[in-house]
């Protein structure tokens, strides 16, 4: 799972009414190289929750992105590398997602989260 | 400029909206419809057809990308004789001809009829009576500058089964491009690692990615992954893709390492998707405030005739029969909770509502919808939302009782709160009404009772439709 996928889900139990971010619980992390496309990065900067990509990557252990975004940034490459580094080559391959409201774990295996909600949890 | 298109005789509804779909996405046509015209008394489902593209590099690029065009030409001359073709030939500006003939280029032509064989030395005896074209270049048959091709469609009596062609027509024109076919055979399915019983066919798969314009830098979603059939396409067109899928045999096991759907990407080379999913698209899992994210939404829901849909929460507990059952703390990792069926209605309710938020304006939503194919009464009631236009409906028969129709719809407004809540109160309404709705939606029956010999209501084959080869 990249911290993109992570950046975009949210837990869904009923009831729960602050189920975002999820917070990481690595057990095997692995990094995959992906195609470096700049303008799609552009593109998803306008679209993600900064702050819980930064909190994402580093319970990765990767502490490169700055606190806050500024739009000058995206002409940096460097900045987008970054970017591009924790937003789609950092994959949770085991480990879960805690919801922050109930605690409840949504597994992470082999890379699939499972956010499927038990019986008592629709 | 006008071009003359020629296409392979298949998926008949699928041709011209393909081209339409690739010249918005090479030239982005504002609201202005793409403009078409037939040479004269031809039926609509015959494979010649005339189009109007801004340029030829934009008919090149349009030709190249798609999966049904046989060719795009610029016309030199048509005719219903061989003398008025030469005629038209001869009156075709010099200009536009010359830059062709010139000494430096090579060039071949090529022969094909429509309807009619021909055998080879009547095709050699048509080309030679060009000859009074000043071609003053090479013939190369092998890697040529410049393809020209002779094609003649002739009344060939209606009974084989293809578009009445009342005229003899001859048709001379220089190749500006065609398709790729070669994708098909490398993207079969029989050789694909990892199947399901609903993979998507390859073409088809083409077909939806291009309805979709799938390409660099773009995001496609497909909720109901399956094996990543569509998906595939999608990543063969170089946009980033991402699935989910209820059923974990489907989006987690396969069959061993080497064969699932992250598999299935690999053997052809292509980049992972973005992310798979285990959600439920009744329930999905994005946080409040998400919304267009996704260029495209391709897919094909579970509509109950080959494969049913299942949404969280059991069939009792939907019912009310039975109280939530409460999994004990020991047994929560690694329960599999049960679902439910999903019926058709509800499911499209829910795709609309996803596509409406997820997708950016202009953002394209193509899926497969059923159609039962003697009931008068629903044709041309496709599924309608206050946010999407629908521009395309592609129909495939595939039996005399059902067919499916591709639906391509674009996003022309936002999202907006009173859309929102409409769609919460009728999420409610589905959960409440739960076994209404699914008697509702019961396809299966439609497409698989018996049929009643003795009534008279039921006619076979009510519409004469031209359907392709193979298809």
């Amino acid at each position: 799972m990249r911290l993109l996928t992570h950046n975009m889900l949210s837990s869904n139990i009923k009831g729960v009414t602050n189920g975002f971010p999820l917070a990481l619980e690595v057990t095997k992390l692995v990094t995959k190289p992906v195609d470096f496309n700049p303008d799609f990065l552009k593109n998803m900067l306008l679209k993600v929750e900064w702050k819980a990509l930064v909190e994402a990557s580093r319970a990765m252990g990767y502490a490169e992105l700055p606190e806050q975004t500024e739009p000058s940034m995206v002409e940096s490459e460097e900045f987008l590398r970054k970017f591009h580094h924790a937003l789609l080559e950092l994959h949770l391959e085991e480990g879960s997602l805690v919801c922050p409201q109930t605690g409840r774990k949504f597994p992470v295996c082999k890379g699939i989260p499972n956010m499927l909600l038990h019986e008592d949890e629709v | 400029m006008w071009y003359l298109c020629v296409f392979f005789h298949r998926l008949l509804d699928y041709r011209r909206p393909e081209v339409e779909a690739l010249a918005d996405l090479f030239a982005a046509f504002e609201d202005c419809p793409l403009e078409w015209k037939l040479p004269q008394n031809y039926h609509f489902d015959s494979p010649f057809h005339f189009v109007n593209l801004p340029s030829e590099d934009v008919a090149r690029n349009v030709a190249h990308r798609s999966i049904l065009i046989k060719g795009i030409y610029e016309l030199w001359g048509e005719g219903s004789s061989f003398e008025e073709l030469e005629e038209a030939i001869k009156t075709y500006p010099v200009d536009r001809k010359l830059p062709y003939l010139v000494s430096e280029s090579t060039f071949k032509i090529n022969f094909d009829s429509f309807g009619k064989g021909f055998s080879s030395e009547e095709k050699n005896d048509r080309i030679h009576r060009l000859s009074f074209i000043p071609f003053e270049g090479r013939v190369s048959l092998r890697d040529p500058e410049n393809i020209f091709w002779l094609m003649e469609a002739d009344d060939y009596g209606s009974n084989n089964g293809l578009p009445p062609i009342t005229e003899k027509r001859i048709f001379f024109g220089r190749e500006i491009g065609c398709a790729d076919r070669k994708l098909l055979p490398t993207y079969q399915l029989k050789s694909r690692t990892y199947l399901g019983p609903t993979a998507m066919d390859a073409e088809m798969a083409f077909l939806m990615a291009n309805q979709a314009q799938a390409k660099s830098g773009k995001l496609v979603y497909d909720p109901f992954v399956g094996t990543g059939s569509i998906l595939v396409a999608a990543a063969h067109y170089g946009a980033m893709t991402m699935g989910a899928d209820i059923d974990i045999r489907v989006v987690r096991d396969g069959h061993g390492p080497d064969c699932n759907v992250w598999s299935n990407f690999k053997q052809y080379g292509l980049p992972m998707p973005i992310s798979l999913l285990r959600a439920d698209n009744n329930l999905p899992p994005w946080r409040a405030g998400l919304k267009e994210i996704f260029d495209a939404i391709i897919c094909d829901p579970p509509y109950g005739v080959r494969a049913g849909g299942r949404k969280s929460g059991g069939r009792k507990l939907l019912k009310g029969v039975v109280d939530p059952y409460t999994v004990p703390d020991n047994l929560r990792t690694g329960h599999i909770p049960s679902t439910a069926s999903y019926s058709l209605v509800e499911c499209v309710h829910d795709l609309l509502d996803l596509a409406a938020r997820m997708l950016v304006m202009d953002g394209r939503l193509v899926y497969f919808y059923p159609k039962v194919r003697d009931d008068d009464s629903i044709i041309s009631k496709f599924p309608e939302h206050p946010c999407f236009k629908l521009v395309a409906v592609s129909e495939q028969i595939l039996s005399s009782r059902y067919s499916r129709v591709l639906l391509t719809m674009i996003k022309i407004r936002p999202y907006t709160e009173d859309i929102a809540e409409e769609a919460r109160i009728k999420h409610l309404e589905f959960k409440i009404n739960h076994l209404k709705w699914l008697e509702d939606g019961n396809l299966h029956s439609a497409v698989f009772n018996p049929v009643n010999q003795g009534d008279d209501t039921y006619v076979k084959d009510p519409k004469k439709k031209y359907r392709g080869k193979y298809v």
